[in-house]
């Protein structure tokens, strides 16, 4: 009996700290599966428009169009709005060159199905997205995907 | 019990590193989120046939340069394009007894309107100055009638909804690849039953 009496002393036992950083491997390895570092910078304003009738981007097969005005810090390219490919301003004529060494980019087997991710900032004049179409068509990337945020445009 | 024949490596500062570590991660993360309105471009062929249609199984949507909406030549609000395209899509106006007769359709049957859904083909017009907002707008409404009337026959068919469905094996919920295989299927059946046609004009040149 004396031997358990021993014990106790009066203080609080200190909180077992062991397992914490366990846990905080757990979250380290949650982020690092889910981070994608961005690729690209953006050169364009990006504000997308909203969309409830959407599906779901196969980010392993696409590949990203932007186009907008010039973004906060890029005013000397003016006020019209451009196209941006990779990392930068792209012509409309460029495009199919552009599109071609992000194509390369991709899995070899996935090539033949690459989709087309337009990333258009609601302000844009939809001649220039038709002339992108136009310039897909010419390419024979037909599938795209126009890139919507949640909501819906009825509800402002 | 203590047999320390080795010193114990000192872990205290394991936690800072992978605290430091998960700050890191944290600040540096984008959780992939695009999601959109997916579309086929027609393909590029040099001299297409032309394909007569019918005035009444046409619906012009006509959107201006103020991002104002004509529909069939009449002013719309785009609250009310839904429902319109609905109305239109869903019509069924051949008589019954004829080939094209729609048993499924739930319209007005009226004989000015669409003879049935694989008939009828939404056209939109744009103008080059229209903005984007209002481009994505009314195509996410015209998906959205489209959307409405698949789920209408996918509920009356099978009993659940196509859009549900349809996301649930792009978000791959359901593992069972049998049950994938005959789910996919029964959308396709869907689909022919009410084939999305819509067709994009090239835009006026601005002002005209």
């Amino acid at each position: 009996m004396s031997k358990f009496k021993k014990k106790k002393s009066g203080e609080i036992p200190a909180v077992n700290t062991a397992s914490l950083p366990d846990i905080v491997f757990m979250l380290l390895f949650f982020f690092m599966v889910v981070t994608v570092l961005r690729d690209s910078q953006l050169l364009v304003q990006q504000k997308l428009p909203k969309g409830d009738q959407v599906e779901k981007l196969k980010k392993d097969r696409s590949v990203f169009i932007y186009a907008g005005k010039p973004g906060a810090g890029y005013e000397k390219f003016g006020k019209e709005a451009k196209i941006q490919i990779g990392d930068k301003f792209t012509d409309v004529s460029n495009i199919k060159f552009a599109l071609e060494e992000l194509r390369r980019k991709l899995r070899p087997e996935l090539q033949d199905k690459v989709m087309v991710a337009l990333k258009v900032d609601e302000e844009t004049n939809t001649g220039l997205v038709t002339d992108i179409k136009q310039e897909l068509r010419d390419l024979n990337l037909l599938k795209l995907i126009y890139i919507t945020t949640p909501g819906n445009q009825l509800e402002n | 019990m203590a047999r320390r024949a080795s010193p114990e490596v000192n872990a205290g500062s394991m936690a800072d590193i992978a605290f430091l570590l998960l700050i890191f991660f944290l600040v540096t993360t984008t959780i992939e989120k695009d999601k959109g309105i997916a579309r086929q471009l027609p393909p590029k062929i040099e001299d297409t046939p032309d394909v007569i249609i019918k005035q009444k199984n046409l619906f012009i949507v006509n959107v201006n340069k103020h991002d104002q909406l004509l529909v069939e030549e009449e002013l719309m609000d785009l609250k009310d394009l839904r429902q319109a395209a609905i109305e239109f899509i869903d019509n069924g106006g051949a008589p019954s007894g004829s080939p094209e007769f729609c048993n499924f359709c739930k319209g007005k049957r009226s004989p000015e309107s669409s003879d049935n859904p694989d008939k009828a083909v939404i056209s939109v017009q744009n103008d080059r100055l229209t903005s984007y907002k209002m481009y994505i707008a009314v195509q996410n409404e015209l998906v959205a009638a489209y959307n409405f009337l698949r789920d209408r026959e996918s509920e009356r068919l099978y009993g659940w909804k196509y859009t549900q469905m349809k996301k649930a094996i792009d978000e791959g919920d359901i593992t069972d690849e049998k049950r994938v295989e005959s789910i996919q299927e029964k959308l396709q059946t869907v689909q022919d039953l009410i084939p999305l046609k819509l067709s994009e004009a090239e835009p006026k040149k601005s002002g005209s």
